[in-house]
């Protein structure tokens, strides 16, 4: 057993080194779109939203080029431990379950979930009793998932979808009887959809923090400790000279 | 009962919970499958007769309705169906929709038409092969052409188009994978949930795969048995 773990150090302290001996001059983000506002596509099919713009700030602020590669939400610290791209920048929430497999950075943005029904639903307050036999919406594999599943897992149906704008479409053919999002992603997909009108069910959402965690955070492997420090003094820049909130208002407005 | 607890006791992934999903998956797999087999059959009898009959606007539509099903992708037919039918206005108001709203009906339509559409192929071209002599005997004996087809062509047809009916049966299987595209918690769809909410590609894959090949066996297994029985008249004769 002492061995091994010698080994095991031995081998991690090698593996440190190579990471400390890699230094980044060009980062690959994964990416989970559409998950507007927070990342999209405009009809000119340039990637936008909040992630994108600041991501790019920070690159910049760091001096180093970065690239966006999609994947789908489901698969995407998979994608980032088989080094598909470096790290995640994709509304992705700081939590302790996923502490266990990536590094991440300081929180950069804190918004709440909340419950987004159609306007004529009857439903008013989000319960065991009010949820029995309605049918769920949630993005696979997503803290809203988590909570979801384990709280009305047993009295609602779950519907799990890999993308969030499948999951929309199916909420306009009213096969869905609520769903629980981001609100930021709920607020711009349907409150301020045409199609119908939709409402926020209940107050937002924030706790407990084993599900809803510390706000958004971008994810790296847990070895490249040095790109998330560069990542973190960017960010601490970007906030104190007023690009960040120049970011936060394009596309939040003034909140 | 003890060691399997103590196999589960070491791991966070294959918790009762977990182990759950996939069978409720392996239900829903099993009812979905077998149910669009069963109507699929049903369909797939009377259009593969007709299918061979002389009358070019009786033959034309089923010979259109087998080649657009098996000239494209039953995920395409999926999604076709699943988010196609809500582009009918008013379709939430039919007495449909209860049907529609759930994810399970949209796929087993899907898969039903596909499979019958296969299946219908499949006895045409075993119908097609029976042996000439046959039906002039049959006819010989003053069978209406009803009778004949009842008595004569339909047994052996449904003999020797068993094998490729068995392997239909498996494709089957294995192309109600796709369907947890449309939120139907299915083997597939268990495992795709086990692998987003313990990061764990291999675990939650294998297990599925296991469970796949535990349902192959048995599909084996019985039409092994079916053929030993129908098709016993093939085997050489001993003793």
């Amino acid at each position: 057993m002492k061995k091994l773990l010698t080994v095991s150090i031995l081998g991690l302290a090698i593996a440190a080194g190579s990471a400390h001996a890699r230094d980044y001059d060009h980062v690959r983000f994964g990416v989970d779109v559409p998950y507007e506002p927070m990342e999209y596509r405009t009809p000119e099919g340039e990637l936008t939203g909040f992630d994108i713009d600041l991501g790019n700030a920070l690159c910049e602020e760091i001096g180093i080029t970065c690239e966006w590669i999609e994947q789908e939400w489901d698969g995407i610290i998979p994608g980032l431990l088989s080094r598909n791209y470096d790290a995640i920048m994709s509304s992705m929430t700081i939590n302790d379950e996923r502490r266990e497999t990536v590094l991440f950075s300081e929180p950069y943005i804190t918004p709440p979930s909340a419950w987004f029904a159609p306007a004529d639903s009857d439903l008013e307050e989000t319960t065991e009793e009010t949820l029995e036999g309605k049918t769920i919406g949630v993005q696979r594999g997503t803290l809203q998932d988590n909570y979801v599943t384990d709280m009305y897992g047993d009295v609602a149906s779950v519907s799990r979808y890999s993308t969030a704008d499948d999951m929309v479409l199916d909420m306009q053919a009213q096969r869905l009887d609520i769903v629980f999002l981001d609100f930021p992603v709920g607020k711009s997909t349907l409150l301020d959809s045409e199609s119908r009108d939709y409402k926020v069910v209940g107050e937002t959402i924030t706790e407990p923090k084993e599900y809803f965690g510390d706000g958004f955070g971008i994810a790296f492997r847990p070895r490249d400790e040095a790109l998330a420090d560069r990542f973190n003094e960017a960010l601490a820049t970007l906030q104190e000279d007023g690009t960040y909130d120049e970011i936060f208002e394009r596309y939040f407005g003034e909140e | 009962m003890e060691w399997f607890n103590a196999l589960l006791a070491d791991n966070r992934i294959f918790t009762p919970d977990t182990l759950g999903y996939y069978w409720e998956g392996l239900v829903t797999t099993t009812q979905l499958v077998f149910l669009s087999l069963l109507v699929g059959l049903v369909l797939a009898v009377p259009l593969s007769i007709l299918r061979g009959s002389k009358h070019k606007w009786i033959k034309l539509p089923i010979y259109t309705y087998t080649y657009v099903f098996r000239g494209t992708p039953l995920l395409i037919q999926l999604y076709i169906i699943y988010y196609g039918v809500v582009f009918f206005d008013g379709i939430q108001e039919t007495f449909l929709w209860p049907m529609l709203r759930e994810a399970f009906y949209p796929a087993l339509i899907a898969f039903t038409l596909n499979t019958a559409a296969y299946t219908t192929e499949i006895f045409h071209g075993a119908i097609k092969s029976t042996a000439r002599g046959e039906i002039e005997a049959a006819r010989a004996y003053g069978m209406s052409p009803g009778l004949t087809m009842r008595r004569i062509i339909l047994p052996s047809a449904f003999r020797r188009a068993l094998p490729a009916y068995g392997n239909e049966v498996i494709f089957m299987l294995h192309a109600s994978a796709i369907a947890s595209v449309v939120t139907l918690m299915d083997i597939t769809g268990a495992a795709r949930f086990v692998y987003a909410r313990y990061y764990a590609p291999f675990e939650a894959f294998l297990f599925a795969a296991a469970i796949y090949l535990c349902l192959t066996f048995a599909i084996l297994f019985f039409f092994r048995h079916l053929e030993k029985r129908l098709l016993a008249h093939l085997r050489p004769q001993s003793g």
